[in-house]
C-alpha cells in the first residue's frame, strides 16, 4: 500500500519534471506545444546511448541531456517557435503535431523501433525496506532530485532578477521591451530551459516511464493533463496535480489494470468542467 | 446587414445566389463520379477517400463553422463504426438502416458531451475531446467480449444495398454507395451552412460575446451543430464498417482525430469543399509517401503540416491574393486567413 504511494509519488515527481516545462511554455508563454515530448525523448535517447554504447557513467549523462534537450530547444525556438506566439492555438496545434510526427518517424529511423534502456550503476538499483515499505533506491534518487529542482525552480522564478523580467515579458511585452528587457533572450532562455528540463526527465525516467520512438505521442496527454489540471499560474499547482496523477495512475494499475487509464480521463475532465482554470488556481487574472 | 434591412430584396437575391450551386460544384462532382469508370481499378482507394472526406465535412461543421478545435472527432467515428458493426452483426444487416444507426448512435454521445466543449478556453476543449475519445478507446478496449478488444469485430456480413446491389470485392458498390452518402450529406451541409442557424454559427465563431448581445442562443447552437457533426462522423465510421466488413480499435484511435485534421488543414476550413479537397490531397500523398518510404511516411507528413503551418494556408494555395492583400497594406500583421477559397 505505502509501496504503491511511493512509487506513485516518484512517477508524479518525474511527470513533473517534464510537464513542469510544458506549465512555463503554456501558461506563461501561452504556446500549446504539444510536441514537449519530443524533447524529453531527445534527452532520454541521449542518456541511453551515452550510457550503452560509449560507457558513459549514468549520473555524467543526467547534465549532458539536459545540455542536449536545452540546445535543441535554443535551436528550434528562434527558428520555428517564435513565429507562430501570436498565432491562434489550433495553428499551434497542428505544427506541434506535425513536429511529434517527424520526431517520431526520425527516432525510428536512426534508433529503431525497438525499446532503449539506459545502464544504471549499481548504486542506484535493488531496494531496501523501511518499517515495512519496499524502497526502491533510484525512485528515491528521482525523487529527491526533483525535489531539489523544484525548490531551486520556484526560487527562480519568484526571487531572481531573470524570474521578473520573465513575468514581466510575459504580462505585456510590448511594455517590457519598453523598459529595456530584451524580450526575445528572456522567451528564448526559458524555452531552452523548459526543453533542458524535459531531457532531463527524460532521461532519468527511461528506466520508469519506458523508452521508444512513441513517447511523445504515449505521454502527450499525461503532461497536458498535469498542467491542465494544476492550472499555470504557479509552480505547486503542476507540481501537486503530478503528484496526484502519479499516485493515481500506479495505484488504479495496480488495482484495476483495465480500467487505469480510463479512471485518469475521467477525472481530468470532470476537473476541467468543474475548474477550466485548474484545480489549484486561484481565479486567472486575464 | 443595414442595406438588408432598407431592401430585403437585395439581401434574398444575395441569399439566393450564394445558395445556388455553381457550375465547378457541378464538374467536381461528375469528376468523383467519373473516376469509378476512368480508374475502376481503384475503387476501393476512392471509397475511402469519401469516407475520409465525410468525416472531414464532419469536423469542418464544427471547427469550420463552431469555431470549437476538436481533437476527439475519432470518438464520433468510432461510435459509429462499432454502432453499424454490431447492429448488422447481431440485428439487421441492411446498410441503409445501419447507417441511420451508426449516425444516431453518434449523435447520441455528441449530445451527451457536447455541454463539455462550451465551456473553457481552446486548451480545455482540446483536452476534454482528446479525453472523451481516449475514455471511448479504453471502454472498447476493456469490454471486449462486446467490440473484440484488440482483436477487431470480425464476421460483420453486409445485405446488400436497397436490396439489390451486394459489396463485391472490387469496390465499385462500395464507392457508389459511399459516394451517394457523401453527396446527400453534403447537400444538406451545405443547406444548412447557409441557412440562417448557419449564419448565426459564423456570427458566433468569428465574436462569441457579439452574437450573445445580439440574442443568438450560442450554447444551444453550438450544441446543435456539435451534434451534427458527431452524427455526420457516426455515419462516416458506419460507412467504414460497413464497407470493409470490419471494426477495430485503430478507428478510436488519436491519429484518426489527427489525420483528420490534416486533411482539414490542407483543403482549408470553413467553406465545406475543404474537407473533400483535403481527404484527395492526403490520400494520394499518403499512397505516394508509404510506397516511397513504407516506414516512415509519418516524417514526410509532419513536415507537411509544419510547413502549411508556417507558410500559412492562403500563401500556399493563392499566393497572388495573399500578395494583393499585403501590397493593399491589410496583410501587415502576417497573420494569415485560413479561410481561403472564399
Amino acid at each position: 500500500m505505502l509501496t504503491i504511494l511511493f512509487d506513485g509519488i516518484a512517477y508524479g515527481m518525474l511527470l513533473f519534471l517534464i510537464a513542469s516545462g510544458l506549465a512555463v511554455t503554456l501558461g506563461l508563454m501561452n504556446f500549446v506545444n504539444l510536441a514537449h515530448g519530443a524533447f524529453a525523448m531527445s534527452g532520454g535517447y541521449l542518456a541511453a546511448v551515452l550510457s550503452t554504447r560509449m560507457g558513459v557513467p549514468f549520473l555524467a549523462t543526467l547534465p549532458l541531456a539536459f545540455l542536449f534537450a536545452a540546445l535543441l530547444g535554443a535551436l528550434l525556438e528562434p527558428t520555428l517557435y517564435r513565429r507562430l506566439y501570436r498565432r491562434p492555438h489550433l495553428d499551434q496545434v497542428l505544427f506541434s503535431i506535425g513536429l511529434v510526427f517527424m520526431a517520431v518517424a526520425a527516432t525510428d529511423y536512426f534508433f529503431g523501433a525497438t525499446q532503449q534502456f539506459v545502464n544504471l550503476p549499481p548504486y542506484l538499483q535493488g531496494r531496501f525496506e523501511v518499517a515495512g515499505v519496499g524502497i526502491g533506491v533510484y525512485r528515491l534518487f528521482i525523487i529527491v532530485l526533483c525535489g531539489l529542482l523544484t525548490v531551486a525552480l520556484q526560487l527562480i522564478l519568484t526571487r531572481t532578477r531573470f524570474g521578473s523580467r520573465l513575468r514581466a515579458a510575459v504580462d505585456d511585452p510590448r511594455v517590457a521591451s519598453g523598459l529595456g528587457i530584451n524580450v526575445n533572450v528572456v522567451f528564448l532562455t526559458t524555452f531552452a530551459f523548459g526543453s533542458g528540463l524535459a531531457g532531463l526527465g527524460g532521461a532519468l525516467g527511461a528506466e520508469l516511464l519506458g523508452l521508444d520512438p512513441t513517447f511523445p505521442l504515449k505521454y502527450m496527454i499525461y503532461f497536458l493533463v498535469v498542467v491542465a489540471v494544476g492550472g499555470t499560474t504557479t509552480i505547486t499547482g503542476p507540481l501537486l496535480a503530478s503528484l496526484l496523477l502519479g499516485v493515481a495512475d500506479v495505484a488504479g494499475k495496480y488495482y484495476v489494470p483495465k480500467l487505469g487509464a480510463f479512471i485518469i480521463y475521467c477525472v481530468m475532465i470532470i476537473v476541467l468542467i468543474a475548474r477550466p482554470q485548474g484545480l489549484f488556481s486561484r481565479a486567472a487574472a486575464k | 446587414m443595414a442595406r438588408g434591412h432598407d431592401d430585403p430584396g437585395t439581401a434574398l437575391r444575395s441569399f439566393a445566389r450564394s445558395a445556388g450551386a455553381r457550375r465547378w460544384e457541378f464538374a467536381l462532382w461528375t469528376l468523383a463520379l467519373l473516376a469509378l469508370f476512368v480508374f475502376p481499378r481503384q475503387a476501393s482507394l476512392w471509397n475511402e477517400i469519401a469516407i475520409l472526406a465525410l468525416f472531414a465535412l464532419s469536423l469542418d461543421l464544427i471547427l469550420g463553422y463552431g469555431g470549437i478545435v476538436s481533437l476527439g472527432q475519432a470518438a464520433f467515428l468510432g461510435t459509429g463504426c462499432y454502432a453499424a458493426a454490431l447492429f448488422a452483426k447481431h440485428v439487421y444487416n441492411d446498410p441503409i438502416t445501419g447507417l441511420f444507426v451508426g449516425g444516431a448512435a453518434a449523435a447520441a454521445v455528441g449530445l451527451v458531451t457536447s455541454p463539455l466543449v462550451l465551456r473553457g478556453t481552446d486548451l480545455t476543449r482540446l483536452m476534454v475531446t482528446l479525453g472523451v475519445a481516449s475514455i471511448l478507446y479504453e471502454l472498447a478496449n476493456r469490454f471486449d467480449s462486446i467490440t473484440g478488444g484488440a482483436d477487431g469485430l470480425q464476421g460483420v456480413v453486409m445485405g446488400p444495398v436497397l436490396g439489390r446491389y451486394s459489396f463485391g470485392l472490387d469496390g465499385h458498390v462500395a464507392y457508389a454507395y459511399s459516394l451517394t452518402v457523401l453527396f446527400l450529406l453534403f447537400v444538406v451541409a451545405r443547406r444548412v451552412v447557409r441557412s440562417p442557424f448557419g449564419y448565426s454559427l459564423k456570427a458566433i465563431r468569428d465574436n462569441r460575446l457579439r452574437a450573445m448581445a445580439v440574442g443568438i442562443g450560442v450554447n444551444s447552437r453550438l450544441a446543435s451543430v456539435y451534434t451534427l457533426a458527431a452524427a455526420y462522423a457516426g455515419v462516416a465510421g458506419a460507412l467504414l464498417a460497413q464497407t470493409t466488413g470490419f471494426a477495430s480499435l485503430d478507428v478510436l484511435d488519436f491519429h484518426r482525430s489527427a489525420d483528420v485534421m490534416l486533411v482539414l488543414v490542407i483543403g482549408g476550413t470553413g467553406y465545406l469543399y475543404g474537407g473533400l479537397i483535403g481527404a484527395v490531397l492526403f490520400k494520394v500523398m499518403y499512397d505516394v509517401l508509404s510506397t516511397l518510404t513504407p516506414q516512415y511516411w509519418q516524417f514526410w507528413l509532419g513536415l507537411v503540416l509544419v510547413v502549411i503551418v508556417l507558410v500559412g494556408h492562403e500563401r500556399l494555395v493563392s499566393p497572388w491574393r495573399a500578395l494583393e492583400r499585403r501590397l493593399s497594406g491589410h496583410g501587415g500583421t502576417g497573420r494569415a486567413d485560413t479561410g481561403a477559397g472564399q
